[in-house]
């Protein structure tokens, strides 16, 4: 399986999204460099996290005006996985691949900690290989990780279980406690309607390995990874 | 085609919260200003282009907003008329 990694002026994670593909699922990953027009036949395209073009104007807005996007909301509208984190996640919504937008965070804090989310639906391409239910320590790193759609698309993501992974506190509920930048619902991770462009804020690349605090990222990937060959 | 200046103020919609904003009334209440009611802060964006009137001008820029500038889903915006250079 072949992964491709946008590379936008600005992004910072696609290296740490590379090693996620190459040393932890040992598939082949590329580099897809955003004035390209070429998904080099990839399966999977990640749009990974970072401050593409500085975070002007919005973050993501003008990533999303980039020569590969055009490409990649190709894929997407074929239904090809599309897997957005953080600056990606930012990126995705405002290129409408996913509904609603990132806002600055409530506290108008950077935040940079691992959190606590609970996995809401199990059953998507991402996820299956986690439980329902099923708690997960997952670093964020964001400034403007709020997430925000008005109120039918919020029931619409509810009722359709679109909403994928949420933030909880120390009990595993989704209080505000454990919310860590005030997102509606304690959203931090959503699919499209049909399941296969996922957003988050939380990073599941940088949760590989224990030794820096928690390797529950790894079953996201090989979720991709099953649902992709099956 | 004349040169034409076109602004734009881009606001936070009304009934998102904006906790910018909150921290901006918050900090001029303890300056003394007791009468503020609320502060919102966005964005102003000036716009130099050419276009054939002060019509065609608003209404390119009105394009913008729709398409980069604000982002429908969070932001309102407000045009001024647009000024010849």
């Amino acid at each position: 399986m072949k992964f491709g990694i946008v590379t936008f002026p600005g992004s910072n994670c696609d290296y740490d999204a590379f090693h996620a593909v190459v040393d932890s699922l040992d598939e082949k990953a590329v580099y897809l460099w955003h004035k390209d027009h070429d998904l080099q036949d990839c399966d999977v395209v990640i749009l990974p996290g970072g401050f593409s073009y500085g975070d002007y104007l919005r973050a993501g807005a003008i990533a999303r005006f980039s020569p590969i996007m055009s490409e990649v909301s190709a894929h997407a509208r074929l239904g090809a996985p599309v897997v957005a984190i953080c600056n990606g996640f930012q990126i995705a919504c405002e290129a409408g691949l996913l509904p609603g937008a990132l806002l600055k965070n409530e506290s108008l804090q950077f935040v940079s900690a691992p959190v606590t989310l609970r996995v809401e639906n199990a059953r998507t391409r991402y996820t299956s290989e986690y439980e329902f239910g099923q708690t997960l320590t997952i670093p964020v790193a964001h400034g403007e990780g709020r997430y925000t759609a008005d109120a039918d698309t919020l029931d619409d993501l509810e009722s359709r279980e679109q909403i994928v992974f949420r933030y909880v506190d120390s009990r595993g509920k989704p209080t505000a406690a454990g919310n860590p930048n005030g997102s509606a619902n304690n959203i931090a991770g959503i699919v499209s309607r049909e399941g296969n462009v996922l957003g988050m804020m939380p990073h599941p690349e940088r949760a590989l390995d224990p030794l820096l605090g928690s390797d529950d990222g790894l079953a996201f990937f090989q979720s991709i990874l099953a649902a992709v060959a099956a | 085609m004349t040169a034409f200046r076109v602004s734009v103020h881009i606001t936070p919609r009304r009934g998102i919260l904006d906790p910018q904003g909150k921290a901006v009334e918050g900090a001029l209440h303890s300056l003394g200003f007791t009468g503020v009611r609320g502060v919102h802060v966005g964005r102003y964006v000036v716009v130099d282009t050419n276009a054939e009137n002060a019509t065609a001008a608003e209404n390119t820029v009105r394009s913008m907003c729709e398409r980069l500038l604000a982002n429908p889903v969070i932001e309102d915006f407000e045009i001024e008329p647009a000024s010849p250079q």
